[in-house]
């Protein structure tokens, strides 16, 4: 276990990262998961799951002129990074993503073994 | 009916609400059209010699609908986000993102030509390039 936790925190991970707004909506056949990443291109975004821990990195890459001075920056880093941990349920094998126009779209179904059944009352 | 969980998402919104307000309440605000921080969307500022550069993170927006003016030295932003509905039976866990109309505002310096401006929506971010004027562009003057 301790080999484990040192994997998932390298050094280079700890550096400051923007945290991108999400929206986390749960249905009957699993979560689907929204992350709002502008700026960043389809080959900068980093999806990882590792046993119960899904990661979500990005890195903003904006064309840029040269010789260009901020004057206001309300982004001011050009990195995001937030970290979910998943419950046991979820089946993390089958996660599909999506992104589109800095969005991406996650879907996380449940387990075979874990999607709802309907318990019936027995009246005695 | 969306069911959103009380506990603990809305402290921390809450928490989030006071450090804004007393943001806001320290920063000196360089116009009187500020740039209010926290809006949507974010925007970055910056110049070269030739040209204003303003960027706009904007995700997830149909760029046909979006409404850039320029007027009078001003730049507006507006817009709306839309955000499909959950189901009935879903359960919202966490609602961070925008969602609704916005409109931003920024001053924009005297030197630039409001006739020549490039918008260009890239991975979900709004780039808005204006020239400055010939005029105000730095010239090197040969001494005879």
């Amino acid at each position: 276990m301790s080999d484990n936790s040192q994997v998932k925190q390298p050094a280079a991970r700890d550096e400051a990262a923007l945290q991108p707004p999400v929206d986390v909506i749960e249905d009957a056949s699993g979560i689907t998961l929204y992350a709002d990443l502008p700026g960043v291109p389809k080959d900068k975004l980093q999806l990882h799951v590792e046993a119960d821990t899904l990661t979500i990195e990005g890195e903003i890459d904006l064309e840029m002129p040269g010789g260009i001075e901020a004057s206001h920056a309300e982004v001011s880093l050009s990195r995001y990074r937030r970290v979910f941990s998943l419950s046991k349920e979820l089946d993390a094998s089958k996660v599909s993503a999506e992104f589109s126009q800095g969005v991406l779209k996650l879907a996380i179904p449940k387990a075979e073994h874990a999607q709802p059944r309907k318990v019936e009352v027995k009246i005695l | 009916m969306i069911y959103r969980s009380l506990f603990p998402r809305d402290v921390l919104a809450e928490l989030d609400r006071l450090q804004r307000e007393m943001q806001q309440g320290f920063r000196l605000s360089p116009s009187i059209r500020g740039i209010a921080r926290g809006g949507f969307p974010a925007m970055n500022v910056g110049g070269t010699p030739q040209s204003v550069e303003i960027y706009a993170f904007a995700p997830g927006i149909d760029p046909a609908t979006l409404d850039v003016q320029i007027e009078k030295g001003v730049l507006t932003v507006a817009g709306e986000r839309q955000r499909q509905a959950p189901g009935e039976e879903a359960t919202v866990h966490i609602d961070e993102r925008f969602e609704g109309r916005f409109r931003r505002v920024v001053t924009l310096p005297d030197d630039v030509d409001p006739n020549a401006v490039d918008a260009k929506y890239r991975d979900g971010v709004l780039r808005i390039s204006i020239a400055r004027k010939q005029s105000a562009q730095p010239r090197r003057i040969t001494v005879q």
